[in-house]
Parts: structure tokens; sequence; C-alpha cells
């Protein structure tokens, strides 16, 4: 385990010493902002719009890192010819690759705090103090960070196998098709086949489900979100990124480095 | 192939040989699809023998945010070294390879020169038993080789086994206890410096001054060759007496007589041309 967390410190530091990331998290804060303006001529929904809009620019500016970052964790040490002195200590594959998710989940948690905390920052400029009910953003910002996380390991599994153009692709497409989940559960035409009402049954279980990660309507509202879902989210992502690092790290064990 | 404690084994070939790939799949870098290798008796797939070795890759690349001492405590944290352990070993480390200056510099700012001196210390920071040194001697300038070169001799004086790959064969030379030979992915022999070229003299060489005119002394000129203001006359070992006696006759004044034996580069060239000559015959029959 200390190998472990011994690649993830160096990935956290490599992250922090990356100019880009400040300056995405710096768009972030800058789009929340923004929301202080959108919210003033927005009467009366001032919190709704700034919520929503605080939410979404770290959902997008958090995937955006996550896919990409995640996808070059291991292909760019592959290609830079980084790891092939790495891989001389007394490190397992499979450790490496679990620091490095490490370091970039650590990474994404420091940058979503800060996002969040200026989010938060906002919501007291607009609303001059902040109440208890505020707390269900927290829930919303946690739940885009267990997003953020399960990205991360599918990026880094593609990245595993497969070129960083397309593992960005396949990162991006299961992102998309996992955002609706729920309808292809409930998709029920007549002129399908028992078999293919199955497979697409079959398939929505083993996809991805992003959209239980996404709160933004209660969180804008105000409305509570429920522990059990909290939970569920929790386990559910734990689960998830132990079957995806698996299958990544049996990948990158038997692969030959240029 | 076998490399034995405590000695200096150079891994020769041309450009393409296997030189790295053998190499690689020592390190579990990549895998073989066959056959097998050992070291320090435990298959090359248990990562827990890399607690003994030290490896330099064919031009290292390091992560180049970081400074050359944070390089090398990185590494030295899978070691298991305390905070003050490492720090000694690095500043030790940076001494060792003449970087003691340069310790808190990034590694983006480094020449290639710099770089494989940081993989070099990186390569000995926990003081290993054996080390694999891939093309050590490579984008150095000449003073750098020769402080590689001191580096290794003094690794070899502690005890260390050292395995490492060039194409510089006067380095092999110098350094090496025995050298294996590879070309076309194939060892094509095993043995000491000397040994491997065999030990038979290919004549005799001789060097003299020659001034004046004369029948002869126009002979002699004849036969040998300009070198400078001296002339040079290769003659083999049987005529060595016969050649000394004309000389003699012509009044010239010997400098020196010298054994012509085969180098290792001859011994090379040989067999980079038979692959040559052999894969070009290979060709023409497919045609």
């Amino acid at each position: 385990m200390n190998h472990v967390l011994i690649v993830a410190r160096n990935t956290f530091r490599e992250a922090v010493r990356d100019r880009v990331l400040y300056n995405l998290v710096f768009f972030a804060l800058l789009m929340i902002a923004s929301g202080v303006i959108v919210g003033q001529i927005s009467m009366d929904i001032e919190t709704i719009v700034m919520v929503s809009l605080g939410l979404s620019a770290i959902s997008l500016i958090g995937l955006l890192i996550a896919v990409f970052t995640g996808v070059g964790l291991v292909s760019k040490e592959i290609d830079k010819r980084t790891l092939h002195a790495v891989l001389a200590k007394p490190l397992r594959r499979w450790e490496f690759l679990l620091g490095k998710f490490t370091g970039l989940v650590l990474t994404l948690t420091v940058n979503t705090a800060a996002m969040a905390a200026g989010l938060f920052l906002a919501l007291w400029f607009v609303k001059h103090s902040l109440v208890r009910g505020d707390a269900v953003v927290l829930v919303g910002v946690y739940f885009i960070l267990l997003k953020l996380t399960l990205v991360v390991a599918l990026a880094m599994m593609f990245s595993c196998f497969t070129s960083p153009l397309l593992a960005i692709l396949f990162t991006g497409g299961l992102y998309v098709a996992g955002l609706f989940v729920a309808q292809l559960r409930s998709l029920q035409l007549t002129q399908m086949s028992a078999h293919t009402q199955k497979f697409f049954s079959i398939l929505s279980y083993l996809l991805p489900n992003f959209e239980n990660y996404d709160v933004m309507g209660a969180a804008a509202h105000g409305r509570a979100i429920s522990r059990s879902l909290v939970l569920h989210n929790t386990l559910y992502t734990a689960l998830y990124c132990a079957i995806v690092l698996s299958v990544a790290a049996v990948i990158f064990s038997r692969k030959d480095l240029k | 192939m076998q490399v034995e404690d405590g000695e200096v084994f150079g891994f020769l070939g041309p450009n393409g040989a296997g030189k790295s790939t053998t190499i690689k799949l020592l390190m579990g870098i990549i895998f073989p699809t066959a056959g097998s290798a050992q070291i320090l008796g435990k298959p090359v797939s248990d990562v827990s023998m890399h607690r003994d070795i030290g490896y330099l890759p064919e031009q290292p690349y390091f992560y180049d945010y970081l400074t050359a001492a944070e390089v090398l405590d990185y590494f030295a944290r899978f070691h298991g070294f305390s905070a003050a352990e490492r720090k000694e070993r690095v500043q030790k480390m940076l001494r060792k390879v003449g970087l003691e200056t340069a310790g808190k510099i990034q590694l983006r700012k480094f020449s290639k020169g710099m770089l494989q001196r940081v993989g070099l210390a990186q390569a000995i920071v926990h003081d290993p038993k054996l080390l694999i040194l891939d093309e050590p001697m490579s984008g150095l300038d000449p003073v750098g080789r020769r402080e590689v070169r001191d580096i290794i001799l003094e690794l070899k004086n502690a005890g260390k086994t050292i395995l490492f790959s060039t194409h510089i064969l006067s380095d092999a030379e110098t350094l090496c206890d025995r050298v294996g030979v590879i070309a076309g992915g194939q060892l094509r022999g095993v043995g000491a410096p000397g040994s491997i070229v065999g030990v038979k003299s290919l004549g005799m060489e001789i060097i003299f001054e020659l001034t004046g005119s004369g029948a002869q002394i126009e002979k002699v000129r004849a036969k040998a060759t300009k070198s400078g203001a001296n002339y040079r006359m290769s003659v083999s070992e049987a005529e060595l007496y016969a050649a000394l006696e004309e000389l003699r006759g012509a009044s010239a004044t010997i400098i020196s007589v010298t054994q012509i034996k085969p180098t290792l580069e001859d011994f090379f060239m040989e067999l980079v041309g038979k692959d040559r000559a052999q894969a070009a015959a290979v060709e023409v029959s497919g045609q």
C-alpha cells in the first residue's frame, strides 16, 4: 500500500505543478461568479440559477480534467518512457495503476473543493447568509466527485489497451450512454424481439449509471436528498471502480511497453 | 548466457541486434514469447528482487517537472528508506555523478548528458547488488564517459555485479571481465574480450625511419607504407626476421615491432558483415 501512496503523491505533485489545471479551476470560478450577475437579473430565483450554474461548472470542468488527465495518466508514462525506471523498482504494475488513480482522485477532490468553496462564497454573496438547507448543495458536489472518480477509472481502463484518442472517445461515449440508463431500462418497443429486449435490459445494468449522480434539481431547489441515495451512490461507485480498475490492472500487467 | 557474481559483463551488438530488448525482458518491461531468465536465482517476473537491482534505461526519461533531488528521493522511497536516510543518499548520489550543484533544478532544463547522470544516480541510490545499464555512455561527452567509466569501476571494486550494453567497443574492452556478443537477435559468442576474438596473431607490424637513397633503400620503400615521418610494414610472423635483416641492410632505424591481434571491433564487424551477407542471400533467393 505504501507504494500506491508514493505514486499517488507524485501524481498529485505533477497536477499541482500543471498550470492547465489552475486555468480550468479559474475558469470554473469565473462561471460561478458570472452566476451572481445572471442571478440578479433572474427575479426571485437567484439561488436556483446560482446553484444550477455552479454545479454545472464544477461538473463540466471536473469531467474535462477527469477524462483528459485520466487517459494521459498511464499512456503518457508509456509514451515518454518514464515508466521504465519506475517499474525497475520493487513495485507491482497494479500498485502503479492504483497510485495513479488515487493521485488523480485526490487532485480532483482538491479542485472540486476549491470550486465548491467558490460556489458557497457566491451563494453567500447573493443571499448574505447560509442556512442548514444549503448543505444539500454539498451533497450535489459530493455526487459530482463520485461521478468523476468513476470517469477516471473508465478513462484509465480504456487507456490501458487503446490509443489516447480512442480512450477519450470511449470514455466520453460511455459517459453519455450512462446518462440515459433509465430510459434504456424502460425501453419497450413492440417491434423488438424478446432477445433484443433482454440485451438492452442487461446492457442497462452493465453500463455505469451516471443518472444516479444527478441531483442538481434537488440541490437547486433545496430539497433534501435521502441518506439511502448517498449510501447507494457511494457503494455503487466503490464497487464499479473496483471492477473497472481490476480489469485495467489485468490488461496493464500483461502489456508490453515499448 | 550467464553473468557471474561480481563481474562486469558487456553486452555487445550493433543497433537493432536485440540488446535493449533482452534488457527490457529482464526488467519485466516486455514479456518473452518463449524461454526463461533468472536474476539472483529468481524468475524475472518476481518484482521483489528489484530491491537488489539498479536499472538505467536507454536514453532515460524522468518526470521533467521534478528536480534532480526530487527524482532521486522519489525512487529512494520505493526502497523504504527513512526521510533522513533518503536525504543523505540523495546528496551522496548527486555528488557521485557530479550534479551536486544542479540538485534543485527541474529536469526539463537538463541536457541529455545530465539526464544520463540522473539515470545512473537513481540506479545506484539504493546500493543494489546488481546493476543493469542500457547504453550507460550514450549521450555523454568524453569527460562524462570517463566519469561513468570510473563509477562503473568503483562499483566493480565494491563487489557489485554489472551488466551493461554498449556498441562502443573500446568501453567494453576497458571495463569488462567478459562480453557477450549479440547480432540478429542471437547470441554469437561469450567470453573474455581477448579470448572471444581469438588469440591468433594476424602478423607483425614494423615501424621504422628510412633516409637516403640507393637500390636497397628503394626496394624497402616500395614494400612499406608512409606513415607521417616514418614508414610502416606488415609481415607474417615467419617473415619477421628476414624483413628485419632487409631493413638493417637498408640502414633503417627500427622504431617498433608489434604483434597485430584482432580487436573486438574486427570480430564485431565480421559478425555484422556475415549477417548482412546472409540477409542479402536470403533476399536474393526469395526473389
